[in-house]
């Protein structure tokens, strides 16, 4: 666990890497991967926030995701409300159904609460699907506006910058969180529920706002990525979303919020690559996620971290065998 | 709406909640001596219905020999899951083992499409499709094989896990595994047995049901987590509940998509999940209280 100030360093790099990224990258197909890296690592953030630091499992975030895309899809299209008001709304509604739903699920733990919120996002892709009148069904939801200034839409460079922007904000504001007494109650709580209790904190309210706040930081993705595409259909945000999730947040590091970018980052351009041996993707995903927690229980993150201690330790050990030789 | 109809909906979600019954029993019965849920569980009756499949259309074997082969096939997966996955990742925290099994059915999803395609395949019926008619209802035979083979399966477990030397061990390791091995018993062999169990179980509830309803690489994840469902309304941890949670929800089900409306089927289930954890987290049948906070 480094310090803040390492924290805020890496966030500082990453944010310059994000920024200068379309200058490297070449066409329209690239910005819109990195869009998309930056959409799915914003919920593996939030995500990672309750997962890894408060160890509250949740199986049904991609339904959060798509409370907030249909939210303000159907707020500005169907409506004809302002886009920033559609956004707002999404999120909110992301937050505000997650509190309802958190306060009777977090009373549950492990396997009930992994089936609590697994049920309670298959019920919500159900609904996108079947409710034709509101969400368009299975064949999904045309025509949400692109955000507009002074009448000109948003282009797919200036959408990217608001995407990475409101990324590093996320990441600012989970950074700053697990800095604060609030983050060391959440790894209290993370460690042993009981003992957190006895030392005083507030277990459920902890709990639920963790809960909260993650739900609305995918609601937040859910909102950029329905304005962003301006097309969204249920399958996007069913369980197999749910899971690719987790397994960004497992794969990147449990512990690391950076690391849950990085793995957000790799799980979403891999299956670019593997376009090519279509049925392979699937095969392959069970596979990095159940070697990544077999063997890698650090993930990404923790991996490069033992890696770079290791190469620090065999140099160190050389020059002193050097100066032993030397003398 | 007239009886015979309710009737209907009745025979048709015993036949459908066999299924789920016998998929929350190999929950349950995995859960028991190890504490883990395996969320691959759908996978087992997945892979029953498809390594059957393609023993009858890829190998050309008669109906009963390729019904008959399934589920030793299916029980042999199970063991491998165990050792190669389940073992070496023995004692880590719930959620650690939650996504590995999570990760297990996702491999085993992708193995079955890649080596049999995304196609969806029926099985032809035991024994015709002549429907015997039953008080203005209409009974299949197939739903018959459904309901005796569950019986049949259930009278057997419930032998085993009173009567014999293996069931009896197998009860021991589920109430206190150290316990159990200070006593003699190998309780690595006994989650061994446990997961080829639970496999065995879920392989006859694929095959069984694959003349009834289709089968597909990816039936599993529903029908694990019915499974599951019907495992928290009949109380975790009690097979013979699990196994009566599963004919319950069948029937709600099957009443709810004839009565309410057939596009919100799969949401029942959830929505009494749901309810019930919130509720009674130790279902209906479960004596313990189930961990709350």
């Amino acid at each position: 666990m480094g310090g803040f100030r390492v924290d805020a360093l890496r966030l500082c790099a990453l944010a310059a890497a994000l920024a200068l990224a379309p200058l490297v990258l070449s066409g329209g197909y690239h910005l819109t991967v990195l869009t998309m890296c930056c959409l799915h690592a914003m919920i593996a953030v939030g995500l990672n926030l309750l997962v890894g630091h408060a160890g509250q499992i949740s199986l049904g975030h991609a339904g959060f995701y798509g409370l907030g895309a249909y939210t303000t899809a159907v707020l500005t299209s169907t409506l004809g409300l302002p886009v920033p008001l559609g956004m707002a709304a999404g999120v909110l509604a992301a937050a505000a159904v997650a509190f309802l739903v958190g306060v009777p699920s977090l009373k549950l733990t492990g396997h009930y609460l992994a089936m609590a919120t697994l049920g309670f996002g298959i019920i919500l892709s159900i609904l996108f699907n079947e409710t034709v009148a509101i969400t368009g069904g299975p064949s999904g939801f045309t025509g949400i506006p692109r955000p507009a200034v002074a009448g000109t839409p948003l282009g797919d460079l200036a959408y990217y910058f608001i995407v990475a922007g409101s990324l590093c904000l996320v990441l600012l504001l989970s950074l700053n969180l697990l800095h604060s007494r609030l983050g060391r109650a959440l790894r209290a709580l993370h460690t042993s529920e009981k003992a957190a209790q006895a030392m005083g904190i507030d277990v459920a309210r902890h709990k639920l706002f963790v809960f909260v706040l993650s739900a609305g930081f995918a609601g937040l993705a859910g909102v950029l990525y329905a304005h962003y595409l301006t097309f969204i259909a249920p399958a996007s945000f069913g369980f197999s979303f749910s899971v690719e999730l987790i397994v960004m947040v497992v794969l990147g590091g449990m512990t690391s919020l950076l690391g849950s970018v990085l793995g957000a980052f790799f799980l979403t351009v891999l299956p670019e690559f593997l376009r090519v041996f279509e049925n392979v993707e699937v095969l392959l995903f069970g596979l990095i996620l159940v070697l990544c927690m077999l063997y890698l229980p650090g993930g990404l993150a923790g991996g490069l971290a033992a890696l770079t201690e290791r190469l620090r330790r065999t140099a160190r050990e050389r020059t002193r065998s050097g100066e032993a030789a030397d003398g | 709406m007239d009886p015979a109809s309710i009737l209907q909906y009745c025979i048709t979600g015993l036949t459908v909640g066999s299924t789920y019954g016998l998929a929350a029993l190999g929950f349950t019965i995995i859960f028991n001596t190890t504490g883990v849920i395996n969320f691959a569980q759908g996978e087992f009756v997945m892979l029953g219905g498809m390594v059957s499949v393609f023993a009858l259309r890829g190998m050309g074997l008669p109906e009963p020999v390729a019904v008959a082969l399934a589920v030793p096939v299916v029980t042999l997966a199970g063991a491998l899951v165990e050792r190669l996955v389940i073992r070496p990742a023995s004692g880590r925290p719930a959620m650690d083992l939650i996504i590995i099994t999570i990760g297990v059915s996702i491999l085993l999803r992708g193995l079955v499409m890649l080596v049999w395609g995304k196609d969806t395949h029926a099985l032809p019926p035991f024994s015709g499709e002549t429907p015997i008619p039953f008080l203005g209802a209409a009974l299949m035979p197939q739903s018959l094989w459904v309901l005796s083979i569950t019986l049949a399966l259930l009278a057997g477990l419930k032998y085993f896990f009173s009567a014999t030397l293996h069931g009896k061990a197998m009860l021991a390791c589920s109430h206190d595994a150290k316990a159990a091995s200070l006593v003699g018993i190998g309780v690595r062999r006994m989650v061994l047995l446990s997961f080829m169990i639970s496999a065995f179980v879920g392989a006859v509830g694929g095959v069984i049901l694959a003349p009834l309803t289709m089968t597909s690489f990816d039936v599993g994840v529903l029908l694990g987590l019915k499974g599951f469902a019907a495992c928290i309304l009949g109380g975790l941890g009690n097979p013979f509940g699990a196994a009566a949670g599963g004919l319950i929800l069948g029937v709600l089900e099957s009443l709810g998509a004839g009565l309410i409306s057939s596009a919100y089927k799969d949401a029942i289930a959830f929505v009494i999940l749901l309810a019930l954890l919130f509720v009674r987290p130790s279902g209906l049948f479960g004596a313990k209280d189930a961990k709350r906070v």
